[in-house]
């Protein structure tokens, strides 16, 4: 399996764990990333709620570095899969806009590319063909899984469930892990305020802790960077906001699928984040 | 030689300000046969349709034309008026020269003029072509079938019955009722529900001229207006009713439980049992599949405690055959499945996120819960209640577009009950709009507001849980913010859909159903019971959503037109149908397979061909089923069908008028 690969910037930087993690696991996965060369940014966040048009060429012009590739696509990061994935449907489903897009970019993109969340990659793998590389289990985790807002949303780009996503779920369960019923699995971090507004996403970031730590979640695993950072490094000031006292680490679920195939900690860069995870590592057995 | 007489109508100025009339009239005045040609300002007023009678006495007329309105308006009139004066009354065509032509060409006063001669000139070639008809009479069976028998389908059948006819009334159920006997009290005047319901029902069973059938279903159905011949199945109850007196004691001694449909699932009954103590009749059934003797050849207690030996464990479903004149469909509506759809309020996961209908039965005294409002989840009572609306309607994305009509009253109805039941409890309801077209019932809204009920606008987004609560957010669309509220008990307002097999059982019957799954009406204002299909009428939700008041004064309206039926001995039958030239037809029966109203029939004949009898398959129309709507003489290879009024003669005629 073959995939042109999208770290985007977050992974590059904010969210070195997730990109290291993700290329180890797919690594020993059998999984091939060939990062894009010369990508250049999804038009996330800031970029598609300044203009339209501006989101989907940043978005077009990375999917016809794709296409000159040849390969299907995948992004680790929720919010890049997200602007990837709704510039190609909708490059595919406006002929209008597809032509003014590559006017813009200068760069055609003719629509052939699939995109697909790492998440999906994994998960659709031959679940046993996992198991079989598997030397560690999850069993004693118990995990909050945190879609956010950005992985199964909108319509256009479901892959699962939105209301009651299950597909993490599953992954991880299969590995050994307990995953919990609670309430906040795709509510919104807040990440789109992170800059503007930090008062509401102390708020939201609150309200994932708390029904997380109410379902009896000694973890959270997220699959996106934004989301993990909201309530990994911002896990401390929520507590201090909101006079509360969480100690839960946060994971990318590729951290955890790589410890379960045995990966070192280090090279999974399970210490780089804010709350420590040295007394849920031990739990790994 | 025939004698027409062309008769133009002003319409006042609805034809007359546009067309010019009398260069219309003198045109038509000079047109082969016409010997008699007028224009008048309102031809079908009295002094109008007398002009018409002295005209073709006077004229020595045989053949009329009447260049006026739609004939869909005044054909019947006209026919009547020519029959006054002794002509044949399919002796009449109509040029409609105000919707095809003044209305449509009101700027163009020249063309219509010219248009309007043009229409003219072709219904007096079409009316030299007329063959004089005549009706026929089919008998009518004075019984009516009543499929259905919520409260619909017993308001129906007691009018009909009261009015001196026979009426079967068919219910798939053990027992007659519908929704209506579930219901705790009824708005705007929250009389118990079953109170007004449980006599109803009892009459029903009593009735000399009602037949109740009761776990039945309609297989087939064939025939017309007046004469129906409808195939049932009888499900077998493994009671012999004949014997059973209902005294109890088999449901009483019965070791397996299951969960009580009527109580939708909120108790256990057994599998022999009746719904609820009021069902009629009063008599057991045992339900097939979780009867331990049915299954397993297990158990047998029923049979050896019945006093009376009702118990028949070999009864077999039985096959009845019922000759009716009428057929009134009242099969009601279900409730949208909201647990398959809506995600964000749990997709059914949460015990205390319930129905309407279940609070219904919650509230109701003889319920599962003897009238007390509680939480499923651990019987507790609950304080905060929010009842969330249009769950299912008015909501095209994951429901249904429509409005249901009755929820938005029995929401207040559900707010007022438990501020009224429960001390220092709080209702909140979320709606879209409040909506209380009906006497009585904006009042009874206000009253439950001014109880305190609190009102929000806005759909709720997401039900979550907090602890051994609920949180419900949504949006407040009023105050343009988001609010959240902390519930013991969410009640759901839930969408009014057909019943599970109303397009089946459409279909089995012979019309059709809307969009939406409801039975079509023939005219949504003007002929609200009819259907498409002569014989079959409407009552009750089965049309659409609808509350009691509504579905009562239908279903009295349904039994109305059932008697205006059978009020006749016989029924005209519009000789307008088609026909089948025996001779040229060989028996191909194309039309057969064209024919929506399943009008034709293969007949043989024996007929004389040098020397020997021979036998053939030839079409027959069944002139009691056909409408004439003229498919099969499209179909006809060798056109041997015809549809009288209508023939290829006739048309070609008009076709020539027009083109030649
Ligand atoms: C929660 C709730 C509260 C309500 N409260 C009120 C209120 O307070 N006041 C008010 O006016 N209205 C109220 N309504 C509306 C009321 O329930 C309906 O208006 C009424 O019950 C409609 O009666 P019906 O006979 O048309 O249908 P139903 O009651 O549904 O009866 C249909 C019958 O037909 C039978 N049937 C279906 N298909 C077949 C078939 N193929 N063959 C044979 N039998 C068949 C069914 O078994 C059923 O017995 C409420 C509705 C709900 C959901
Ligand atoms: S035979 Fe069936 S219905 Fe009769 S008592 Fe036993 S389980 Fe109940
Ligand atoms: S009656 Fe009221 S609650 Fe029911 S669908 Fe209509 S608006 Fe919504």
């Amino acid at each position: 399996m073959r995939y042109a690969y999208y770290p985007g910037c977050c992974d590059h930087t904010s969210a070195k764990e997730y990109d290291i993690s993700t290329r180890a696991v797919c690594k020993a996965l059998g999984i091939e990333l060939m990062e894009i060369p010369d990508w250049s940014c999804c038009g996330s966040t800031p970029g598609h709620s300044t203009s339209h048009l501006l989101g989907i060429a940043l978005s077009a012009r990375n999917l016809a570095l794709v296409e000159e590739m040849g390969l299907d696509c995948t992004a680790s990061c929720a919010a890049c899969y997200q602007r990837l994935a709704m510039a190609n449907v909708e490059m595919k489903n406006d002929t209008q806009l597809c032509e003014k897009i590559n006017h813009i970019t200068g760069k055609p993109y003719r629509g052939g590319v699939k995109v697909k969340s790492i998440l999906e990659v994994i998960a659709e793998m031959n679940q046993s063909q996992i198991l079989a590389k598997v030397v560690k289990s999850l069993k004693n985790l118990k995990i909050a899984v945190y879609y956010g807002c950005l992985m199964v949303r909108p319509r256009d780009i479901q892959i699962d469930d939105p209301e009651n996503p299950t597909i993490m779920d599953n992954l991880l369960q299969n590995l050994g892990a307990q995953t919990l019923e609670w309430n906040y699995k795709t509510e919104c971090c807040g990440a789109a305020l992170a800059m503007s507004n930090e008062d509401i996403v102390l708020k939201l970031a609150n309200k994932i802790l708390a029904d997380a730590k109410s379902a009896g979640a000694n973890c959270i695993v997220t699959a996106c960077p934004l989301c993990h950072f909201n309530l990994d490094m911002r896990q401390k000031k929520v507590n201090k906001a909101y006079e509360t006292d969480y100690n839960l680490p946060v994971f990318y679920f590729t951290q955890l699928v790589g410890l379960a195939l045995g990966i070192k900690p280090e090279a999974l860069c399970l210490r780089d984040h804010f709350i420590d995870t040295k007394h849920i590592l031990k739990l790994i057995v | 030689m025939k004698r027409v007489g062309v008769f133009v109508c002003w319409c006042g100025s609805n034809i007359g300000g546009v067309v010019d009339v009398a260069r219309l009239a003198a045109e038509a005045g000079k047109f082969p046969y016409v010997v008699h040609s007028v224009d008048y300002k309102y031809t079908c007023s009295e002094p109008g349709q007398k002009m018409i009678v002295d005209a073709i006495k006077e004229h020595r007329l045989d053949r009329v034309v009447i260049a006026a309105c739609s004939p869909r308006l005044h054909e019947q009139t006209f026919r009547k008026t020519i029959a006054r004066a002794g002509l044949n009354p399919y002796l009449l065509e109509i040029a409609n020269i105000r919707e095809h032509c003044s209305w449509v060409h009101s700027k163009e006063p020249e063309k219509a003029t010219e248009k309007a001669i043009d229409l003219v000139r072709r219904a007096v070639a079409k009316v030299v072509n007329l063959e004089p008809l005549s009706e026929s009479s089919i008998p009518i069976t004075k019984r009516a079938l009543v499929i259905g028998g919520g409260i619909a389908g017993i308001q129906t059948a007691l009018d009909i019955a009261d009015a001196g006819h026979k009426v079967v009334l068919l219910e798939k159920e053990p027992t007659i009722g519908g929704k209506m006997v579930m219901l705790d009290k009824t708005f705007p005047t929250m009389d118990c529900s079953a109170c007004i319901s449980t006599p109803k029902m009892v009459a029903v069973a009593e009735h000399p001229n009602i037949e109740l059938l009761t776990c039945c279903e309609v297989v087939e159905v064939s025939g017309y207006i007046g004469n129906f011949t409808v195939k049932v199945k009888q499900k077998a109850r493994f009671v012999d009713h004949t014997k059973c007196t209902g005294c109890g004691t088999c449901w009483e001694k019965c070791p397996k439980k299951v969960p009580s449909e009527f109580n939708l699932n909120l108790s256990l009954r057994k599998a022999i049992y009746i719904p609820f103590p009021q069902a009629v009749p009063n008599k057991p059934s045992i339900d097939a599949e979780n009867c331990r003797y049915l299954t397993e050849q297990k158990c047998g207690v029923c049979q050896k405690v019945c006093p009376v030996g009702a118990i028949d464990y070999e009864q077999k479903d039985e096959n009845l055959e019922i000759e009716v004149g009428a057929i009134v469909m009242a099969t009601g509506y279900e409730l949208f499945d909201w647990a398959k759809a809506y995600g964000e309020y749990g997709y059914g996961k949460y015990p205390d996120v319930i129905t309407g209908l279940q609070f219904e039965r919650m509230v109701n005294a003889s319920g599962p819960t003897g009238g007390k409002i509680i939480r499923p989840s651990d019987g507790k009572e609950p304080k905060n209640v929010v009842f969330v609306k249009c769950v299912g309607s008015r909501d095209e994305a994951k429901g249904k577009a429509y409005c249901s009509r009755a929820c938005c009253m029995y929401t207040a109805k559900h707010a007022h009950q438990v501020i009224e039941k429960i001390a220092d409890a709080q209702a909140f309801v979320f709606y879209i709009d409040v909506r209380t077209p009906g006497k009585g019932y904006e009042e009874f809204y206000k009253r439950t507001t001014d109880e305190g009920a609190q009102y929000i606008r806005g759909r709720v987004s997401k039900i979550l849980t907090s602890g051994d609560r609920l949180l419900v957010k949504g949006a407040d669309t009023l105050m343009g913010r988001q609010v959240e509220v902390e519930a013991d008990l969410v009640v759901l307002a839930t969408a009014m859909i057909p019943a599970k097999t109303a397009q089946d059982t459409a279909r089995l019957v012979g019309f059709s159903v809307d969009g939406d799954g409801f039975y079509q009406e023939a005219h949504p204002k003007l002929r609200p019971v009819e259907t498409n299909t002569a014989g079959i009428f409407l009552a009750g939700t089965c049309q659409g959503p609808k509350d009691i008041p509504d579905t009562v004064a239908q279903a009295s309206a349904a039994a109305v037109k059932v008697c205006v039926l059978f009020s006749r001995r016989e029924m005209a039958a519009d000789p307008m149908v088609a026909q089948v030239n025996q001779s040229i037809c060989h028996g191909c029966l194309a039309c057969q397979k064209v024919c929506p109203y399943k009008a034709i029939e293969a007949k043989t004949i024996s007929e004389r061909l040098g020397g020997q009898v021979i036998e053939r398959t030839v079409a027959h129309v069944n002139s009691g089923l056909c409408q004439g709507c003229g498919s099969c003489t499209v179909a006809c290879r060798s056109g041997a069908v015809n549809l009288k009024g209508f023939s290829d003669e006739q048309l070609l005629a008009e076709v020539d008028a027009i083109c030649l």
